[in-house]
């Protein structure tokens, strides 16, 4: 009997332990060998062959195709500068400028990765529509309501993740976060 | 006291070998990724358009909606695949991913560097038992090996302003995905 208690016991903390690390893993979407920068993160890896289990994993979870490195390297957002979520009811303003890429796109999802409904049918920006400063650099406002200059609706849904793709860039795994990496500064600027 | 503990590090040990077990099968046994939300919609070896995202449905969720995107499930087992994608004005991309969504190839317009890529898609045995000669006529083709049988092939044109979706629309449905053999395109 109490070898039979024993037995179960141990398969239970198995069970618990097993399957909370995986869905711990995936709901956080864990990879190795992120970029970060700023609050953008990128898995240069995951579009490769060398993607690791964890990358895998997590790819097959979501349902969506990892950007190849050759084509791009997708850099996700999920909090502002200071760590706070992305809130759709305040006022984010990204300012700066972005890494060397041909062509660059930032797209607003929800959480579970659906554009966000708007009354101008916006769900991003390419680099070419892209009002830039003299030098060079951009500001895009991220606010439920309506702002001059690049405004990005977020809708006045809870929680949001941006998404920054660059396509065609030198921007890869070998790529550490530092001068030749600039990535717009995420900042929160009021909330109701 | 010291059984119990001992047992539940024992339960811990055993739950780290079913976490790695389940990480390492989980895309095997998924029915919600990439391959299998498309397969439906994407007849094999054929150009399927893959519809534009919207707020209320999307084919895959984290679509970019600056592209005019369109796939080609394949299957080699009947023999090779010829590709060819004409280039649209701003930026074409054409990735390459295994049944299992792993990307392992990819290749834009300017790498490609022509009006049109192209591409011969082979598994590694098929590229061995390929003539001598032929490789030679076919030098200017690029080859990619396929580590998988089937896969996805995913073409994709950049529209840099919306008013520019139908011309990179049209530029992703001229897109030829065909058995290398079969004389007739098949779309």
């Amino acid at each position: 009997m109490r070898l039979l208690l024993g037995s179960l016991f141990a398969l239970a903390v198995a069970a618990v332990v097993g399957l909370g690390a995986t869905y711990f893993a995936l709901t956080r979407g864990a990879a190795f060998g992120p970029l970060t920068i700023g609050s953008w993160t990128a898995w240069p890896k995951t579009g490769t062959v060398g993607a690791d289990p964890y990358a895998r994993a997590s790819i097959a979870r979501v349902g969506r195709l990892p950007t190849a490195l050759g084509d791009g390297v997708a850099f996700t957002a999920s909090t502002d500068d200071k760590g706070r979520l992305l809130d759709g009811r305040c006022d984010v303003v990204l300012a700066g400028v972005t890494p060397a890429a041909r062509f660059w796109t930032i797209t607003l999802y929800n959480t579970d990765g659906e554009l966000v409904a708007n009354s101008i049918n916006r769900f991003g920006f390419t680099s070419q529509e892209i009002v830039r400063h003299a030098d060079g650099s951009f500001e895009i406002a991220v606010t439920p309501r309506a702002n001059p200059g690049n405004w990005l609706p977020s809708g006045g849904v809870e929680r949001y993740v941006l998404v920054l793709r660059l396509y065609d860039t030198a921007v890869g795994v070998s790529t550490k976060a530092g001068r030749e990496v600039p990535m717009p500064a995420v900042a929160v600027r009021g909330c109701p | 006291m010291i059984r119990w503990l001992l047992l539940a590090l024992g339960g811990a040990l055993l739950g780290g070998i079913v976490h790695l077990a389940t990480i390492i099968i989980l895309p095997r046994t998924a029915t919600h990724d990439a391959y299998s939300r498309l397969a439906p919609d994407a007849p094999v070896n054929t150009v399927a358009a893959v519809p534009a995202p919207t707020p209320e449905s999307a084919p895959m969720p984290f679509m970019d909606p600056a592209f005019a995107s369109a796939v080609c499930r394949y299957d080699l087992s009947q023999g090779p695949l010829k590709l060819s994608v004409p280039v649209s004005l701003a930026y074409t991309s054409v990735s390459f991913y295994t049944r299992y969504d792993v990307a392992y190839y990819a290749i834009n317009d300017r790498a490609a560097g022509r009006r049109v890529v192209e591409l011969d898609l082979m598994t590694a045995d098929q590229h061995n038992q390929m003539p001598e000669d032929e490789e030679i006529t076919a030098a200017d083709r690029l080859i990619v090996e396929s580590p998988t049988l089937t896969g996805l092939i995913a073409i994709r044109a950049l529209a840099p302003e919306p008013g520019l979706m139908p011309m990179a629309q049209s530029a992703v449905a001229a897109a030829k995905c065909v058995r290398a053999e079969d004389p007739k395109p098949s779309r």
